[in-house]
């Protein structure tokens, strides 16, 4: 049972504007039957004020589709085409009061339909069916691109897959993207925490993460040379700014294990970690 | 407004005599049944009586091949890891394409630990693949579990007849009959099962118990371990009360079957889709109207969506069921219907009806007569509606 506000019940059931405006100035078609919801959206424009004189539509999909379809017609109705081109599907969502998280993709095939009837208008009238951009679809199963998912995780504050999901459908079939939709999430979201981005200085590090930053250090950058020679390097303490390592294999009791350690372990761990550090035999 | 409910696959009303029968084992008689103290220790009389009601409605051969459990999930649960826990060398197991999830996701957790799983599918009537099922099973398989009706559809699959080929390759045999129990005769002897599970609340019995059927001699290990309770197969005080409203729900249920009201049911059910059939254009029955449980029907409405007739039925105050993506929040339609191969025109528009011996003609005509506006209606909306024309 889904908590649709009144608002939704009202229009669900006594939907405005039902119909096909014949001979309509724009016609925006949304959705298919696979996908469960489908909306075509029919306008009349005065050509001389650019003002919708009338719309109509015609939904395939369940209560808050049906109630998102019918409160858009009263939106746009008496608004010029820039005007209403401004309506998103969080405005679509606000007019019905809300919609349930799982069912907000209902407002989003709102504003799809009137975007597609926007630009049927501008080309003439032919009929318009909101499409994806093909190179970038994302979610293959409910056909939905990288710039629909972009658009919603922008304008609705989307955080998670979840979130994506409930909002545009992508990932809610077979799921195979949602790494993909975490990825542009990341991105998009990731944008606007750069600073947080930044790495930490090393001063700045808890301990644990010092510890691992030397040995990731150590292993990448050091025992594989060192291995070269039948030896190895191990961290054994930190003190301060002091890195205690012991050398061990072939390089233990080495004659030349002092200079291993200052020109090359120490010059390695200044240069990738921290400038401050120093190396010590352990 | 009068609720007209037309969803007993969901759940089911607990019966007045169910209820009366459990009453005194909340407040006055609320011992537990392991007490050394007469006062407690009477309730293992109780518990006993009906353990010998549910056997009696499934024709176990012995009450103490009964485990009462919380729920029919649990009982799912149990019968699957103990067949695999009990049989550590075999590493293959079987079920349908089209089970509750209380064994599907058992089946995909255990394919994750590295089983090998068949999902034997369904054709276009919802009937199981027997030749496919003969060709995966093997000496490697532990267990094949496979529902005994459909709840989506109410179809019945072959029981005995997969029951026996299980059995011929040295696997265990474990049914979900939780949609069959109640609704037609169920003879665990005379099917051959191993294993089987039940719930309370699908025959007017309360929610929150189930039982599960363990043939004598059948491997088990228990699925809660803890006190001795259930001889040792199922650990947790025993719910007396609920028990004992499982067991008169079994004895009422046995008695609908004998008394002929199975055939009212189905009777009335077919009143309604016939009327259905009969008064609305592009419907569609899905199921094997062969081999079917007497209270379901499931019609699929071309070019509309199931949630919006379900929100218009509410209005009235009939209750049904949709296997709708949007009914779910899943995206999806019915994994039942999908596996059937449904259309998808068809299978967004699925309504399920499922009768009990309390609905009534009066019910069934107020449906016939309010739906065709309904379905007209969304049509209407519909831009798909033409397609249709």
């Amino acid at each position: 049972m889904w908590d649709y506000t009144d608002k939704v019940m009202d229009h669900f059931r006594n939907p405005r504007n039902v119909g096909a405006i014949p001979n309509a100035d724009g016609t925006g078609q949304v959705g298919s039957l696979v996908c469960g919801d489908a909306l075509k959206l029919t306008i009349k424009v005065n050509k001389e004020t650019d003002v919708i004189e009338d719309a109509k539509f015609e939904t395939f999909g369940c209560a808050s589709a049906i109630a998102s379809s019918s409160i858009l017609t009263e939106m746009i109705k008496g608004k010029t085409i820039a005007e209403a081109s401004k309506i998103t599907n969080q405005d679509i969502a606000d007019a019905l009061g809300t919609l349930p998280a799982e069912k907000m993709h209902c407002s989003v095939m709102g504003m799809e339909a009137l975007e597609a009837a926007v630009k049927s208008y501008r080309q003439g009238g032919a009929p318009v069916v909101f499409e994806q951009q093909e190179e970038k679809i994302v979610c293959h199963c409910f056909n939905v691109s990288e710039e629909t998912i972009i658009k919603a995780i922008r304008s609705n504050h989307l955080k998670t897959v979840e979130d994506v999901t409930h909002f545009t459908k992508a990932g809610g079939a077979c799921g195979r993207c949602k790494g993909e939709i975490q990825k542009i999430l990341d991105k998009v979201n990731g944008a606007n925490q750069a600073p947080a981005a930044q790495p930490k200085t090393f001063a700045q590090m808890t301990m644990v993460e010092k510890i691992k930053t030397i040995e990731r250090v150590l292993e990448e950058e050091v025992c594989p040379k060192l291995n070269m020679d039948g030896g190895s390097a191990e961290l054994v303490d930190l003190e301060g700014s002091v890195v205690k390592i012991r050398l061990t294999g072939m390089c233990s009791g080495c004659a030349g294990a002092a200079g291993t350690l200052k020109n090359f372990i120490e010059k390695t761990l200044k240069e990738k970690v921290d400038s401050s550090l120093t190396v010590e035999q352990a | 407004m009068k609720v007209i409910y037309l969803d007993n696959n969901a759940t089911t009303q607990c019966a007045p005599a169910v209820v009366e029968a459990m009453l005194p084992f909340f407040s006055e008689k609320y011992g537990n049944a392991s007490s050394m103290h007469t006062f407690g220790g009477e309730n293992r009389h109780v518990i006993d009586r009906a353990r010998q009601q549910v056997a009696d409605l499934i024709g176990a051969a012995h009450a103490d091949e009964i485990i009462f459990t919380s729920c029919a999930t649990e009982s799912d649960n149990s019968a699957i890891f103990s067949a695999v826990r009990t049989q550590p060398k075999k590493k293959h197991i079987i079920t349908s394409a089209v089970e509750h999830p209380a064994i599907m996701e058992p089946y995909k957790y255990l394919e994750a630990q590295g089983y090998r799983v068949d999902f034997i599918g369904v054709d276009e009537l919802g009937r199981f693949d027997m030749a496919r099922f003969q060709r995966v099973l093997d000496e490697d398989t532990a267990l094949v579990s496979v529902m005994w009706a459909n709840s989506e559809t109410g179809t019945i699959f072959p029981i005995a007849e997969i029951a026996r080929l299980t059995h011929e390759k040295g696997a265990l045999f474990h049914t979900d009959a939780v949609q069959a129990v109640g609704k037609i005769p169920v003879n665990v002897q005379e099917a051959d099962i191993d294993m089987l599970s039940l719930s309370g609340h699908k025959f007017h019995g309360p929610k929150g118990v189930g039982a599960l059927y363990v043939r004598r001699a059948t491997p088990f290990m228990p699925y809660l371990m803890g006190g001795h309770q259930e001889r040792h197969r199922r650990a947790g005080t025993e719910n007396v009360p609920y028990i004992v409203g499982l067991g008169k729900a079994a004895e009422l249920a046995a008695k609908r079957l004998a008394d002929g009201t199975s055939a009212q049911i189905a009777a009335l059910r077919d009143k309604l889709e016939q009327g259905i059939l009969a008064t609305i254009p592009d419907v569609k029955v899905n199921g094997d109207p062969q081999h079917r449980v007497p209270n379901t029907t499931n019609i699929s409405f071309g070019y509309i969506e199931g949630e919006s007739i379900l929100m218009y039925l509410n209005d009235l105050g009939v209750c049904a069921s949709s296997g709708s993506a949007c009914t779910s929040g899943s995206l999806e339609p019915s994994h039942v219907l999908r596996a059937m191969g449904v259309p998808f025109q068809f299978a967004h528009g699925s309504i399920r009806f499922s009768l009990s011996d309390q609905t009534t003609e009066a019910d069934i005509d107020l449906v016939l007569k309010e739906l065709p506006p309904i379905i007209e209606r969304l049509r209407k909306i519909s831009p798909f509606s033409r397609l249709a024309a």
